[in-house]
């Protein structure tokens, strides 16, 4: 057992630990930040997986961008009156099947599978010498071979923005 | 290094889908849907960074990441304006009772 | 020559069947169009001269005969053989001095109607009737088969319908041409089966082609008796039209007509019809038809000259005198006396078309008044009237130097002969005690209406002789009644012109069915040109001068007793009358036969029909109205399973998909979590799906 297992189980712990405070509590707030620390270990995952990048933009982006933005929508959205939720047993019973189902051949696929051996495709794809960052890969990448994405994203968040604005401006005098 | 494979980060990526699953159809309150979104999005960034990573140290699942990150956020933003403006039509924000296209 | 003959007998034909149509047309427009009818007719007279003169005088042994086919059924099965009907023309001895006649009278007729007739509201189709009428007999006198033998019979009886009932508007007269043409069709079924069985076994309609088929030896269905059965029913025909014993009841009543309707109908043509038809097929006659025709014709001129005793109608006396005459013929035809017969058909139309034009005038001068009790002393006022009705009267009586006399004595001693070869002697005693009778009751009505004073004072004032257009017919009819034209012997006729044109036809039934006495040495037949057998020309020879003696003492002793009774009242009638009153009676009321008629056929028929009608009404009608109600019944059930269960069915699949509808619709809840739980599920069956199969 050396660091990087322990580490790995810990985060993973922690990871799905988070994920399942978020799901089931009653408490929005503490969904909100449970799911912080979901976010975090996921990011140190990143890590372990040598996507240094990934980990930081991870956070940046996801802790710093969107959490924020889900507390702030909490934070607008507070129920006035509480009212009381009728739970639809049918409902519940058909989604509890359906996720059994789902998680049991997910697992069974993942546990009866062994290793898993995927081919080395470093060759073709190009590579990183371990050490160095990823991030002059990616920069390189996102502009040569993946440019149409970047452009994209670039017109997604445009629209994300305008649309954002749009939907959630007040109608005065329309 | 070598006892973690590939298996260990699957078996967390589909912990996190299927808990994202749960959130969105269990949960009644809309920011709690989408705070399943985000688990489920980042089961995928999960599994894509760490399948290019046992495919030889690829680059390329690190670049997709970068997207449906970007991809996230955006639809996190859009997301939340929706959900304010349903606030504003029924001062909750239940997703039960948004079912005006029901039958 | 004989196509130009042929030709023009054809034109006769239908000349006044142009006139009827054009008249009928137009006749209302061209007041003066009548004057074309008699024209027309005028010329029909004059071309049978032409055509009789040539023939008799060039021609006299030959028959003259054109043909063309009708119509032909081609028969594809060779269980049916191929039928064809033929039309023809056939001109013989016979055919020509009928069709001189038959123009004659009817020309004769047009003439005095013009004056009869005047200011009638119907005046010119009366003339287009005439017209329509001579077309009718001179079809049936011109053709050569017996199929158009019975149209133009036909036709005929319809002529005579619409005639006499020209003046419709009287019940009287609209139910007499009613009977007439009733009586006819009766006898007209006879004929048509006598046709129809000739034509079943031989095939044709032609009068040669028949004969010579019979004389070959192939009877009808291989028996005489068909043979016999055949003749009679054709006989029938004859005892319809020419008003023979059963069936002679419409001619009476016949007189409800115009006079010159009668004189040209029912004195000399139409009722000559039934005479020439027995004459034409006289060869195929077998003994036993000859014998029932003579029975019958001996019958009727008995019956018919009882009634003539009393009637006061003098139309009517003068019918019954027809009838009575056309028994005679027939009675001829049926002792095998043709030719004179055929002579005293002849003699007959002229003297008797006189005698009815002679009462029309007379009627016309008293102002249409029919009953000789109001007439009288009209010998004076009418002088021309007078001696032509004398002459007419002399030779319908047998007095010697008419042609009545000839032709009469001829039958007479034709049916002496056959009495004693056949020993039927009931026959030339009836025969001669008719010729007694007729004398008789001629001579009655000469002395009522032209003797004596006058009953009626206003109409005698008024009367007057007729008009030259009336007279002129009765001058020439009552010229042709002398015996000069028929033959220069005024005793003798057999070896007259007449009678020398006319002769009996050899007969074709085989020898077993004949009158010994009729079947001729064939030897002397070619020789001499006489017809029957050597036996008979002696009887005939022998009872000469004793036919001719009883005939001459009959007419005398018919005469005097009317002059006695009529002329010089030696006897008072009325209270003779009164003494036999049965007898009376019974001759009065024409023996009660129309009442007979009436009772037994008549309302039994009524009864019948009454019958019927109740049947149809209540049984037909009701199953009709019944089924009618069974099928709205029927139709009020179907509407129901239309209305619900068809309806229903449909309904029913609406409903149901409705119910999945909305079952499936629930599926759409709007919600969003349900349709990611949706994808989910889908996701689950994708996969297992792909995996197992």
């Amino acid at each position: 057992m050396n660091i990087y297992d322990l580490a790995f189980y810990v985060l993973a712990f922690i990871t799905i630990l988070s994920a399942v405070i978020v799901v089931f509590n009653r408490n929005l707030v503490y969904s909100a930040y449970s799911l912080l620390f979901t976010l975090l270990s996921i990011s140190g995952l990143y890590v372990l997986l040598l996507a240094d990048f990934i980990a930081i933009v991870q956070i940046v982006v996801y802790v710093g961008g969107i959490l924020i933005l889900l507390l702030f929508g909490i934070m607008l959205t507070q129920e006035q009156v509480k009212v009381p939720v009728k739970a639809n047993v049918v409902y519940i019973a058909l989604s509890m099947l359906s996720i059994g189902l789902i998680a049991a051949f997910l697992y069974k696929y993942l546990f009866t599978a062994g290793n898993i051996n995927l081919p080395n495709l470093s060759g073709q794809q190009g590579t990183f010498i371990s050490g160095k960052s990823t991030i002059k890969y990616i920069g390189n990448e996102l502009l040569t071979n993946y440019v149409l994405y970047f452009e994209l994203l670039g017109m997604v968040l445009l629209i994300a923005l305008i649309g954002a604005t749009t939907i959630a401006r007040k109608e005065n005098n329309r | 290094m070598e006892h973690i494979t590939l298996n260990h980060f699957l078996f967390v990526s589909i912990s996190l889908f299927l808990l994202g699953l749960i959130a969105i159809i269990i949960r009644k309150n809309a920011i709690m849907v989408l705070m399943g979104v985000e688990l489920i999005l980042n089961s995928a960034n999960i599994n894509f960074v760490a399948f290019s990573r046992f495919s030889g140290n690829l680059i390329n699942g690190h670049v997709y990441t970068l997207v449906v990150i970007v991809l996230a956020a955006a639809e996190a933003a859009i997301g939340l304006a929706i959900v304010l403006n349903l606030y504003r039509l029924n001062q909750n924000i239940n997703v039960d009772e948004i079912d005006q296209l029901k039958n | 020559m004989d196509q130009l003959l042929i030709n023009l007998s054809v034109a006769t034909l239908f000349i006044p069947i142009i006139g009827f149509i054009i008249v009928l047309l137009f006749g209302k427009r061209f007041k003066k169009l009548f004057l074309f009818e008699v024209v027309l007719l005028g010329i029909n007279l004059l071309l049978s001269i032409y055509i009789a003169i040539v023939k008799l005088a060039y021609y006299p042994m030959q028959k003259f005969v054109s043909e063309f086919t009708w119509i032909h059924f081609i028969s594809t099965s060779k269980y049916v053989p191929s039928i064809t009907f033929d039309l023809g023309v056939m001109l013989d001895n016979v055919t020509v001095i009928m069709l001189f006649v038959v123009n004659l009278i009817s020309f004769l007729v047009h003439l005095f109607s013009i004056e009869y007739m005047h200011g009638d509201k119907r005046y010119s189709r009366y003339f287009a009737y005439l017209g329509l009428f001579t077309f009718s007999m001179l079809g049936i006198v011109l053709t050569h088969n017996l199929l158009m033998i019975y149209i133009f019979w036909e036709l005929v009886g319809v002529s005579s319908y619409l005639l006499i009932g020209f003046w419709f508007e009287k019940w009287s007269a609209a139910n007499a041409s009613k009977k007439a043409m009733l009586m006819n069709r009766v006898g007209d079924t006879g004929l048509l089966l006598g046709i129809l069985i000739l034509f079943t076994n031989y095939g044709t309609f032609t009068f040669d082609k028949i004969f010579q088929q019979i004389a070959a030896g192939n009877l009808p269905f291989g028996s005489y008796a068909w043979l016999t059965a055949a003749g009679i029913l054709i006989f029938m025909g004859a005892v319809g039209k020419s008003a023979q014993f059963p069936l002679h009841l419409w001619l009476p009543d016949a007189m409800e007509g115009p006079t010159p309707v009668s004189a040209l109908i029912h004195a000399a043509t139409m009722v000559a019809a039934g005479v020439y038809l027995v004459a034409r097929v006289f060869v195929m006659l077998t003994a036993d038809a000859l014998l029932f025709i003579a029975v019958i014709g001996a019958i009727t001129s008995f019956i018919a000259a009882t009634i003539a005793f009393t009637q006061n109608d003098i139309k009517k006396v003068l019918a019954y005198s027809t009838v009575s005459q056309l028994g005679y013929m027939i009675m001829a035809l049926g002792v095998g006396a043709y030719s004179y017969a055929f002579f005293h058909l002849v003699t007959h139309a002229f003297f008797k078309a006189c005698m009815f034009l002679g009462s029309g005038s007379v009627i016309h001068a008293m102002h249409h008044e029919q009953d000789m009790r109001e007439m009288g002393g009209l010998k004076d006022k009418m002088p021309i009237t007078f001696w032509t009705f004398i002459i007419a009267t002399l030779a319908i009586s047998g007095v010697p130097f008419t042609s009545g006399f000839l032709s009469k004595d001829g039958i007479l001693l034709a049916t002496l002969a056959f009495g004693k070869l056949t020993g039927h002697w009931l026959i030339p005693i009836i025969a001669y005690s008719v010729a007694g009778m007729t004398a008789f009751y001629m001579f009655r009505l000469i002395y009522l209406v032209f003797f004596g004073e006058p009953r009626n004072h206003h109409k005698y004032e008024h009367a007057h002789e007729s008009p030259i257009v009336m007279t002129l017919p009765l001058i020439i009819l009552s010229t042709l009644s002398v015996f000069w034209w028929y033959s220069l012997n005024p005793i003798d006729p057999s070896n007259g012109v007449f009678l020398e044109k006319v002769k009996t036809p050899n007969s074709i039934v085989p020898d077993v069915q004949r009158f010994q006495f009729m079947i001729q040495d064939k030897a002397k037949e070619v020789v001499n040109n006489i017809t029957h057998s050597e036996l008979y020309m002696e009887t005939l020879h022998h009872f000469h001068y004793t036919a001719l003696a009883m005939s001459l003492i009959l007419a005398g002793l018919g005469i005097l007793l009317a002059t006695y009774i009529y002329k010089w009242r030696k006897i008072d009638v009325d209270a003779l009358a009164e003494k036999i009153k049965p007898l009376y009676l019974f001759s009065l009321n024409k023996w009660y036969l129309d009442e007979f008629v009436q009772i037994v056929f008549v309302n039994s028929a009524l009864k019948f029909s009454k019958a019927l009608a109740w049947f149809d009404l209540n049984v037909v009608d009701g199953i009709v109205n019944g089924s009618a109600f069974v099928l709205r019944q029927i139709s009020a059930l179907g509407g129901l399973i239309d209305k619900y269960i068809v309806d229903g069915a449909v309904n029913l699949t609406a409903e149901i998909i409705g119910v999945f509808g909305k079952g499936f619709s629930k599926i759409q809840t709007g919600k969003v979590q349900s349709y990611v739980l949706y994808a989910v599920f889908s996701i689950i069956l994708l996969f297992f799906i792909v995996k197992f199969f």
